[in-house]
């Protein structure tokens, strides 16, 4: 971001930005930043709080103002803390409901077909009650999400859009899918102020999460560098790896 | 959080190892106050309109975002997993703050703001973002921009 803003202000622009790592930002040495204490992908602290973004947006865009530079200027307040309470959702879905003679796999894909269905009526109704949804980069649905993955993890190797490499698909089917679940907890629940604890909830309590992860071994098992790349970094966050490692490892 | 102190050991060193580029320059444009500038967003979260090309891979260019844009057109194509999605997915303003920008404007806070917005996709290096860049500097100019505020995700 930093190297953006000496591009922009050679170019006769003024430039102020919002750093998320310090660290970052004394090295590339932006004209004006304003290093926010705020977690990864919240760049103005919480959602749903006019009065606090307002407050990071008017300071940062107040070291336009400044006299003379570079100058990193530290936001002195923490996001506000959630009142979220614990999480009620209706998931997990047992596995153990399934019929005696499948396998584990295909428990598992019996189990998430059922998630989903219970899932879809809450995202209707954050639809209906937002008017917005932030699903929808891979252009299927959540059913077509589920039965995509279902083929995927039993061997079919075969991308739903023409317009995209199977790689590709499956990377914005499992954004999709997750955006899906975070809007149907997020209308339950009421309050979504506390990522951490809805993170903690989608990868270790859904068996979407199990889903994406054998996904991830599926990509891992696939040689070319597309589907390397899906599965080392782009499916499965560095800091819930640990929840998905096989037995004795 | 954000805050290196806060992170788990591992995850505060692969952050601390990510290519980041120095200058020797320290490029300086001043201007009027806050109340008379006109103020474009660049932020690099990888949002885009819902039918427009989502990012891949490696993309070094942008996607031009219209300032009275629905909320619901605005989707995310970023191509990491390591940051949180659900304050975006909850009020696009944690991440693009559009309409606190717009309110900005409505009490006299700023002088106004640019029509048209951008997005880059950061998981790629910023330096193969330069050309793209700089030319879009000169379209903003031509739009009578004098501030930019870029947002990092």
């Amino acid at each position: 971001m930093g190297a953006l803003s000496h591009y922009l202000e050679e170019e006769g622009l003024a430039t102020t930005q919002i750093s998320l790592i310090r660290e970052h930002t004394e090295i590339t040495r932006p004209p004006r930043a304003l290093w926010v204490p705020f977690e990864l992908g919240r760049p103005f602290g919480i959602p749903n709080n006019r009065d606090f973004q307002a407050k990071v947006l008017l300071q940062v865009l107040s070291l336009l103002e400044a006299e003379k530079g570079p100058v990193l200027l530290d936001f002195p307040e923490d996001a506000p803390l959630s009142d979220m309470q614990p999480l009620p959702f209706v998931c997990p879905i047992s596995f153990g409901n399934a019929a005696e003679d499948l396998n584990a796999t295909d428990r598992m894909l019996n189990a998430f077909k059922d998630e989903v269905s219970q899932i879809r009526s809450w995202y209707d109704l954050s639809l209906q009650k937002t008017g917005r949804t932030t699903a929808g980069i891979s252009g299927l649905s959540l059913e077509e999400i589920a039965g995509f993955f279902a083929a995927f993890i039993n061997g079919e190797r075969k991308s739903p859009a023409l317009e995209r490499t199977l790689a590709t698909a499956l990377r914005m089917a499992a954004e999709d899918l997750k955006a899906c679940y975070f809007e149907a907890l997020a209308i339950q629940t009421g309050d979504t102020g506390d990522s951490s604890a809805m993170a903690d909830w989608f990868w270790g309590k859904t068996v979407a999460a199990q889903i994406i992860a054998a996904l991830r071994i599926a990509c891992l098992a696939i040689p070319e560098n597309d589907f390397q790349l899906l599965g080392k970094l782009l499916l499965v966050p560095r800091t819930k790896l640990h929840l998905f490692k096989p037995a004795g490892a | 959080m954000a805050r290196l102190d806060r992170m788990p050991e591992d995850e505060r060193k692969h952050l601390l190892a990510l290519p980041c580029p120095s200058f020797t320059t320290a490029p300086w444009v001043s201007g009027p106050g806050l109340s008379q500038r006109k103020i474009a967003l660049i932020t690099t979260a990888g949002l885009h309109r819902r039918d427009d090309r989502p990012f891949g891979v490696g993309a070094a260019d942008y996607r031009i975002i219209p300032a009275d844009i629905p909320a619901n057109d605005l989707v995310m194509s970023h191509i990491s997993t390591n940051f949180d999605r659900t304050g975006f997915q909850q009020d696009l303003n944690v991440v693009f703050p559009l309409d606190r920008l717009r309110e900005f404007v409505a009490g006299k806070i700023i002088g106004s703001m640019s029509e048209f917005h951008y997005s880059f996709m950061g998981a790629t290096d910023p330096v193969q973002m330069e050309a793209a860049t700089r030319d879009l500097a000169r379209i903003m100019k031509a739009e009578q921009v004098d501030s930019v505020l870029l947002v990092p995700v």
